[in-house]
C-alpha cells in the first residue's frame, strides 16, 4: 500500500514532473521510428515490464526458481507482442510512457520509486501501481489501467495459465 | 469443417489482398462501399442483386472460419479495432469494435433486436424522421430476419444467462429471451472470436459471398484514406494498402472510381473519413453526437459452477430499467450478461496482485452482468465527438457527463441487488475502490459512496453509433432519412453513424434494416428499376 507521504509527494511532484516529461516526450517523438517498421520493445522497456510483472501477477506467478524467471520472461514477451498489435498512436503513447518511467527523475517524482526498476522490490513496485491506480491525475490512472491490461492480458492469454483458474480452454471442433 | 468463403474464392471470386500489392492500382465500380460490416454487407448484396458492380473496401484482414481457433490471444489482434483495446480520448471507455471482413458482425455476440418503438418515437418527434416508424420499418426487419435467420434462441440459456433470469424473476423485474442470427448453432460460446462453424449469419458468410458471386470486388487490408472532392461530387476514393499485420501503411495506393460512394466504416470510421476528406458540413454536426451505450460491469461469486465461457453468450435480457423510465428522463439501461473468457474477464476486473489472483481462482464460479446505458436522449447526454489525431487517425472524445454518471451508480445498485437475489456469495462492482460486498445491505451502502470518476469506474462499450445523424431538417442532421449526405450528391451513409441517438438495444439489426432500406432506395435511383428483395 502506498503511504500517505508517498501520495503527497507524488501529488506535489506530479505537475513538475509532467512538464519535464513534456519536453522529454517532444524529444522521444522526434526519434520515433518511421511507419512501416514493426515495433520492438527497447531494452529499458523490457526491464520495466519485467519489474511490473511480479507485482501485477503476485499470487499466480511461480514462487521461485527457473519456473518463475521463465514465466516472467514469457509474460514480458507477451506484453511486447500485445503492444505491437495496438494502433500506431497507442504504441507511440506507450513508448512515451516507458521512456518516461525509464527516466530516473520522473521515476522518483512521478512513480515514487527510488530504486531502479531492476533493483525495486515487488512491494515497492506494487506501491507505485497502487499510487497510479488511485492517483488524482487521470493521466496516471489511465496509464495504470494500460499496464494492468497489458500484463494480465499477456498472462491469461497463455493456455498453460488456464488450469489454475478452472478454464478448460476452447472445445475441439472436428 | 467446411470453409465456404475459401471455397467461393477457389471458384473465382474477385478478392484483393492489398497487403500483397507491389504497385499502385486503380479499381472501377458502380458503387464503392467503404466497410464490410453490417451496413456495407447488406448494401453490397442488394446493390449487386440490382445489377450494379460494387467494390467493397475493408481496412481489416480477411479471416474465415478456418482461422477462427477460439483463442483470445489470436482473435483480438486479428479481428478487432486496436486489438480490442480501442479507447476514448481520455481512455475512460474501452471500445470493442470489429475490424475484419464482416466487421463487427464477424465478432459480435449475435444479439438481435429491432429498433425499440420508444427510440423510433423519439426520432420522429425530435428529428422529424416520420417514415422511420415501427410499421414503416417492419417490412425491412422482416426481410432481414429471413435473410439472416433471426429468431428466438430455442436452446436452454447457459448458466450465466439463467442467473440473470432467475434473479429477475425473484425481484419481479421483467426479463425476456433474445433473438439471434444463427443457423445450426453449436452453442459453443465463442462468437466473439469469430464463429468456427459458420453458424453465425454474419456478413462474412451471407451478404458478402452473395455480392462476390454476383461479380463484386472485395479488397481487404485497404484503408479508405480520403474522398477526392470536386464541388458537390466525389471524384474518387483514395485508399492506402496496409501491411499484413494491419497496423502500418504500405507505400501503395489504390484509387477507386465509382458513380456513387457508400460509407459504412462504422460510427468512428465513417465520420473520420469525411473529416479527413474535408467534406462539407452544412449542419456543423459531422462527427458530433457519437453514442456508445456506456456499459458498466458487475461480477459475482456464486456457490456453484457458472462456466460463463460455455454456451451462447447472450440469450436473456432485461429492459425493466428502460421500460420503467421516461425516454427523455434520467438515463435508463438494458441488462445483459457477457461471455466470460480469461483475457476479457481478467483485464476487466479491477485490482492486481493477490486480490486479483484470488478473484481469478473463482473464474468458473463467477457470474458477470452488464448494464448498457441509453445515451443521447437527454440534453445532458450529448455523446462524444470524433476528431482526427496527428496522423489522421480517428480519436473519439466522449466525456462522461454527470447525467450519465448518475445512471452508472443506479445500474451498479440494480446489478448488485439482482446478483444477491440470484444467490451470490459476494458481488464486485467493477470499480477500483470496490473490494467486494458480502450482502445486498453492505453493497447498497458502499455503492452509494463509490466515487464516480473516470478510470476508477470501469466503463466499456461494444456499440458505437451516431456522428452522421439523420434528421428531416437540414440544420439538424448530417444526413436525411435515406442516408443521403447533405452537401455531396453521390454519397450515402449506410451504417450506425446514421443514428441520431443511441438505439437502446444491441444495434446490429437496426443497422441491417436501415441499410436494406437505404441501399434499396439507392439501387432504385441508380437503375430506375424496383430494387430486388433482400430475402
Amino acid at each position: 500500500m502506498i503511504t500517505r507521504r508517498q501520495f503527497i509527494k507524488a501529488g506535489l511532484a506530479g505537475g513538475l514532473a509532467l512538464s519535464a516529461a513534456g519536453y522529454f516526450y517532444a524529444r522521444s517523438r522526434q526519434e520515433a521510428p518511421a511507419t512501416g517498421v514493426l515495433r520492438r520493445p527497447s531494452f529499458q522497456e523490457r526491464a520495466i515490464v519485467a519489474a511490473l510483472v511480479p507485482a501485477v501477477l503476485a499470487g499466480v506467478l511461480p514462487q521461485a526458481g527457473e519456473a518463475r524467471s521463465e514465466a516472467i520472461a514469457r509474460t514480458v514477451d507477451g506484453v511486447g507482442v500485445a503492444i505491437a498489435g495496438l494502433s500506431a498512436a497507442a504504441q507511440q503513447e506507450l513508448s512515451e510512457l516507458f521512456t518516461l518511467l525509464g527516466f530516473a527523475p520522473a521515476r522518483v517524482l512521478l512513480a515514487g520509486l527510488w530504486p531502479s526498476w531492476e533493483a525495486a522490490s515487488v512491494d515497492e513496485v506494487a506501491a507505485f501501481l497502487q499510487g497510479w491506480r488511485t492517483s488524482r491525475l487521470g493521466l496516471l490512472r489511465s496509464a495504470y489501467a494500460a499496464l494492468h491490461d497489458l500484463v494480465l492480458g499477456a498472462w491469461y492469454g497463455t493456455p498453460d495459465t488456464w488450469e489454475a483458474i478452472g478454464y478448460p480452454g476452447p472445445p475441439e471442433i472436428l | 469443417m467446411r470453409d465456404p468463403f475459401l471455397e467461393g474464392m477457389s471458384q473465382g471470386w474477385q478478392v484483393i489482398d492489398a497487403s500483397r500489392l507491389v504497385a499502385d492500382r486503380e479499381l472501377e465500380a458502380d458503387v464503392a462501399i467503404v466497410g464490410s460490416g453490417a451496413g456495407g454487407g447488406i448494401a453490397a448484396e442488394i446493390l449487386s442483386k440490382a445489377g450494379l458492380k460494387v467494390a467493397i473496401i475493408e481496412e481489416g484482414p480477411l479471416k474465415t472460419s478456418s482461422d477462427f481457433k477460439m483463442r483470445e490471444a489470436d482473435a483480438y489482434p486479428q479481428l478487432y479495432q486496436e486489438s480490442a483495446a480501442r479507447k476514448t480520448k481520455d481512455k475512460a471507455i474501452n471500445i470493442l469494435q470489429g475490424r475484419c471482413v464482416g466487421g463487427s458482425t464477424t465478432v459480435n455476440w449475435t444479439s438481435s433486436f429491432r429498433t425499440p418503438a420508444a427510440t423510433l418515437a423519439h426520432w420522429q418527434r425530435e428529428y422529424g424522421l416520420k417514415d422511420l416508424s415501427v410499421e414503416g420499418l417492419a417490412p425491412w426487419f422482416e426481410a432481414v430476419d429471413r435473410r439472416l435467420n433471426i429468431r428466438y434462441w430455442d436452446q436452454s440459456p447457459n448458466e450465466n444467462n439463467k442467473l440473470l433470469r432467475e434473479a429477475a424473476w425473484k425481484l419481479g423485474v421483467s426479463v425476456a429471451p433474445m433473438r439471434r442470427n444463427v443457423k445450426g448453432c453449436w452453442n459453443l460460446g465463442y462468437c466473439g472470436m469469430g464463429c468456427p462453424t459458420n453458424a453465425k449469419q454474419s456478413m462474412l458468410v451471407t451478404t458478402i459471398p452473395a455480392a462476390l458471386t454476383k461479380g463484386g470486388i472485395l479488397a481487404h487490408h485497404l484503408r479508405a484514406e480520403r474522398l477526392l472532392l470536386k464541388g458537390e461530387r466525389i471524384e474518387a476514393l483514395e485508399c492506402t494498402a496496409m501491411h499484413e499485420a494491419g497496423i502500418h501503411a504500405l507505400p501503395y495506393r489504390v484509387r477507386v472510381r465509382a458513380k456513387h460512394y457508400l460509407l459504412a466504416a462504422g460510427a468512428i470510421g465513417t465520420p473520420a473519413l469525411l473529416l479527413r476528406s474535408g467534406a462539407p458540413d452544412p449542419s456543423g454536426l459531422l462527427g458530433r453526437r457519437t453514442f456508445l451505450h456506456p456499459t458498466t460491469v458487475a461480477a459475482a461469486l456464486m456457490e456453484h459452477e457458472v462456466r460463463g465461457y460455455a454456451g451462447a453468450p447472450q440469450t436473456i435480457y432485461s429492459d425493466h430499467y428502460l421500460d420503467n423510465a421516461a425516454v427523455g428522463g434520467p438515463i435508463g439501461y438494458k441488462l445483459e450478461v457477457p461471455p466470460m473468457h480469461p483475457v476479457l474477464f481478467s483485464t476487466t476486473l479491477q485490482g492486481f496482485g493477490a486480490a486479483h489472483a484470488q478473484l481469478m481462482r473463482e473464474f468458473a464460479t463467477s457470474h458477470a452482468m452488464l448494464a448498457l446505458l441509453r445515451d443521447g436522449f437527454h440534453p445532458d447526454s450529448p455523446g462524444g465527438t470524433v476528431q482526427l489525431g496527428g496522423n489522421g487517425e480517428p480519436v473519439l472524445d466522449y466525456p462522461i457527463t454527470d447525467f450519465v454518471w448518475e445512471g452508472v451508480r443506479r445500474s451498479w445498485l440494480a446489478m448488485a441487488e439482482l446478483q444477491f437475489a440470484a444467490g451470490a456469495k459476494q458481488v464486485f462492482i467493477v470499480h477500483e475502490q470496490c473490494e467486494g460486498y458480502a450482502s445486498w445491505a453492505e453493497a447498497k451502502e458502499a455503492i452509494d459512496k463509490l466515487p464516480l470518476k473516470a478510470h476508477l469506474a470501469r466503463v466499456v462499450s461494444a456499440h458505437v453509433m451516431g456522428g452522421c445523424g439523420m434528421a428531416a431538417e437540414a440544420k439538424r442532421g448530417v444526413t436525411d432519412d435515406a442516408g443521403r449526405y447533405r452537401g455531396l450528391a453521390n454519397l450515402t451513409v449506410c451504417d450506425g453513424s446514421l443514428f441520431p441517438t443511441s438505439i437502446g438495444a444491441n444495434p446490429q439489426q437496426s443497422v441491417y434494416a436501415l441499410a436494406a432500406r437505404n441501399a434499396s432506395r439507392l439501387a432504385e435511383a441508380m437503375t430506375k428499376q424496383p430494387a430486388p428483395a433482400l430475402a
